[in-house]
């Protein structure tokens, strides 16, 4: 507990979204206003998903634990259908506001890609995620205890930074395919993200036993990474380039010597 | 050259600067003047990136105006943005100062019945002496310091004769947006303690939508209104308006600018604009500051009267429950109605108040994330479920 669990799990859980942040959104106006839409986005989903809930357990019976445990899980699918169902209100909305832009200044480029704006939104709903699935406990991290003095386990803590860390980059690389399906008209690709949402959410059903739910979500996650990176462009090719700094192309653009 | 680029145009075809994620060591482009003597090609590169272009014919078949207009467009795009978030960091800044406040000294989460008359008229800087005193007693208690008198008069007097000197005369623009940003800090924090709940809540909710559009229409029509007589009586004495009420992000209010005709010629909206002086929301065009030579141009002004409510509805937050949620939620809700107002501001380019679309979207954000939201949270927490 204390200082270094909340210190750990802080960075462990914000650590690559906020250099994420600061390396390549801090500095744009434009992305930082588009994520912090996405996280409002993602904000109102959770919303309506909460208000669905709570009224279907104010109906219930309260005593029964089983039912109560299956509403949650009712109330965890909604929310995550829920989700997806704004990124894409989300997606449709930015592509207006670009044809907007577009029809106003007459010339075919757009300040801001639809792959950067992916990207972007991607990372808002993480952030917001991640914020919301966690800080609370981080707060209560700081101050004094026991984890798990009543049988539970003493992971907690650990396992909810991690858990946390793999939904923002899940979250963000969900988002890049997202909008790469919907502007290529392939809604295969965009069932999957969703099914891969889903199949994330219910595995952490299995918590504690955390061995069956992070262990798949990560490998989740480094798949949909993987899958994000090549429809964003990337390939082998220029991810040689880019690490043996002989990336042409990231050469000129910083003028630097090829 | 373009035969050297073929080669591997399918690779380069998703990377220009559109896309680029990583930024060149150029800046981005604030004061770009478009040059018309440029062919097509080369103002491709002006632009001050070197990309390379997609198309093998480069700009040759664009009109020069349409590109030109493109770039102002563009411009105007960044120009608005970059205004956007040149209020969101403040804004933050004062929610983090104040919420941090909350949550480390507990005094001000406790309830009392003190009643403290603030003396309000006198903007100057009582209020703002009194409330840093307390809140430096209240920090030494917290961590258990023991300072003596001489050295709390020492530092309160500091502060408040350096903050006097940078916001009623000259002073470097960050210090003097850091001593609005703690002033209206405070101020939020006197209001959080010394107010009972239901006045905070029933003041707040006076400053959403539907109450402020009648407030104004009531201020701006009755030829008596307050705000009117405030800015009349002004306007009469030759004095500028309340520099210490009006946080701008460039450096507007010098000793020079004394005549307030110069001010009203050099803001794009109407005379009408000053009638709201504590809401006030303005967006300055910086052609016509040519009056002023020592002032940085080109700014938004927001009044401190919104920076304090955003932070008393945000601090209410952090103070009621402990509830971390609540917090997030009605900053993000505050952020996103200061985006819209911006936009408004931008697309009928007149002064707008600031706090009914913020305000209204908080208290939606506060009260269901509190009821609604936070139960959900709190038994997915108990299971670990994550959605």
């Amino acid at each position: 507990m204390t200082a270094a669990v909340f210190f750990g799990c802080t960075f462990i859980a914000f650590g690559p979204a906020i250099s994420l942040f600061l390396f390549t959104i801090a500095r744009e106006p434009l992305r930082v206003i588009f994520l912090i839409a996405g996280a409002f986005f993602w904000l109102v989903s959770l919303l309506l998903a909460s208000l669905v809930w709570f009224i279907s357990v104010q109906i219930s019976n309260k005593e029964s634990a089983s039912q109560q445990k299956g509403l949650l899980i009712f109330g965890v699918v909604l929310s995550v259908l829920l989700q997806e169902t704004f990124r894409f209100a989300y997606y449709k909305l930015l592509k207006k506001a670009n044809e907007g832009l577009l029809a106003l200044s007459q010339e075919e480029t757009m300040p801001i890609s639809i792959r950067q704006l992916a990207y972007v939104s991607g990372l808002g709903f993480g952030f917001m995620s991640g914020a919301f699935s966690v800080v609370n406990i981080l707060a209560d991290s700081v101050g004094p205890g026991t984890v798990g003095i009543h049988g539970d386990s003493q992971h907690y803590f650990l396992s909810s930074a991690f858990m946390t860390m793999a939904i923002i980059l899940l979250h963000m690389f969900w988002g890049v395919v997202f909008f790469d399906g919907c502007e290529k008209q392939r809604w295969l690709v965009v069932a999957a993200v969703v099914v891969s949402h889903l199949v994330v959410s219910c595995l952490t059903f299995q918590n504690p036993q955390y061995v069956s739910s992070l262990v798949p979500t990560y490998i989740i996650m480094f798949l949909m990474g993987v899958w994000a990176f090549y429809t964003a462009g990337g390939s082998l090719r220029n991810l040689k380039l880019c690490l043996t700094c002989k990336d042409k192309d990231l050469l000129l653009a910083n003028h630097r010597a090829r | 050259m373009f035969a050297a680029m073929s080669a591997s145009d399918s690779d380069e075809e998703l990377y220009n600067e559109r896309t680029a994620l990583v930024p060149s060591e150029n800046p981005a482009v604030p004061s770009y003047i478009p040059d018309l003597d440029h062919s097509p090609t080369e103002d491709s590169h002006s632009k001050a990136v070197i990309c390379l272009r997609t198309r093998p014919g480069g700009g040759g078949g664009l009109d020069q105006e349409a590109e030109l207009e493109e770039e102002e467009e563009e411009l105007s795009l960044k120009y608005g943005a970059k205004h956007v978030i040149m209020l969101f960091v403040p804004v933050t800044l004062c929610m983090v100062v104040v919420v941090t406040t909350i949550k480390s000294i507990g005094f001000y989460s406790e309830k009392t019945t003190q009643r403290i008359t603030v003396c309000i008229s006198k903007y100057r800087s009582i209020p703002g002496l009194f409330s840093a005193s307390c809140i430096v007693r209240e920090v030494f208690k917290t961590y258990n310091l023991a300072v003596d008198y001489l050295t709390v008069a020492m530092i309160i007097w500091n502060f408040g004769a350096v903050g006097m000197v940078c916001i009623h005369w000259k002073g470097p623009l960050q210090l003097q947006q850091a001593y609005l940003i703690v002033i209206s800090a405070l101020m939020a924090l006197v209001f959080i303690k010394y107010l009972p709940e239901w006045s905070t809540w029933s003041i707040l909710f006076l400053f959403t939508l539907p109450s402020c559009l009648a407030a104004d229409l009531v201020a701006v029509l009755s030829p008596k209104g307050p705000l009117r007589m405030l800015v009349e009586t002004a306007q009469e004495r030759n004095e500028p308006i309340f520099p210490a009420l009006i946080y701008s992000s460039a450096m507007m209010w010098t000793v020079t600018m004394a005549n307030p005709s110069d001010a009203q010629h050099s803001d794009t909206g109407q005379p009408s604009h000053l009638r709201n002086v504590p809401f006030i929301c303005s967006l300055v065009d910086d052609d016509d500051d040519d009056d002023n030579d020592d002032v940085s141009t080109g700014g938004v002004k927001l009044g401190l009267g919104d920076f304090i409510f955003y932070s008393v509805l945000v601090g209410k937050a952090a103070a009621t429950g402990g509830d971390w949620n609540t917090t997030l939620a009605c900053f993000v809700a505050i952020l996103i109605g200061l985006c819209l107002t911006l936009l408004l501001l931008a697309i009928f380019k007149k002064a707008l108040p600031a706090l009914p679309i913020s305000i209204t979207f908080g208290l939606i954000f506060y009260f269901s994330t509190d009821f609604l939201v936070q139960p959900f949270m709190d038994s997915l927490a108990n299971h670990q479920f994550y959605i």
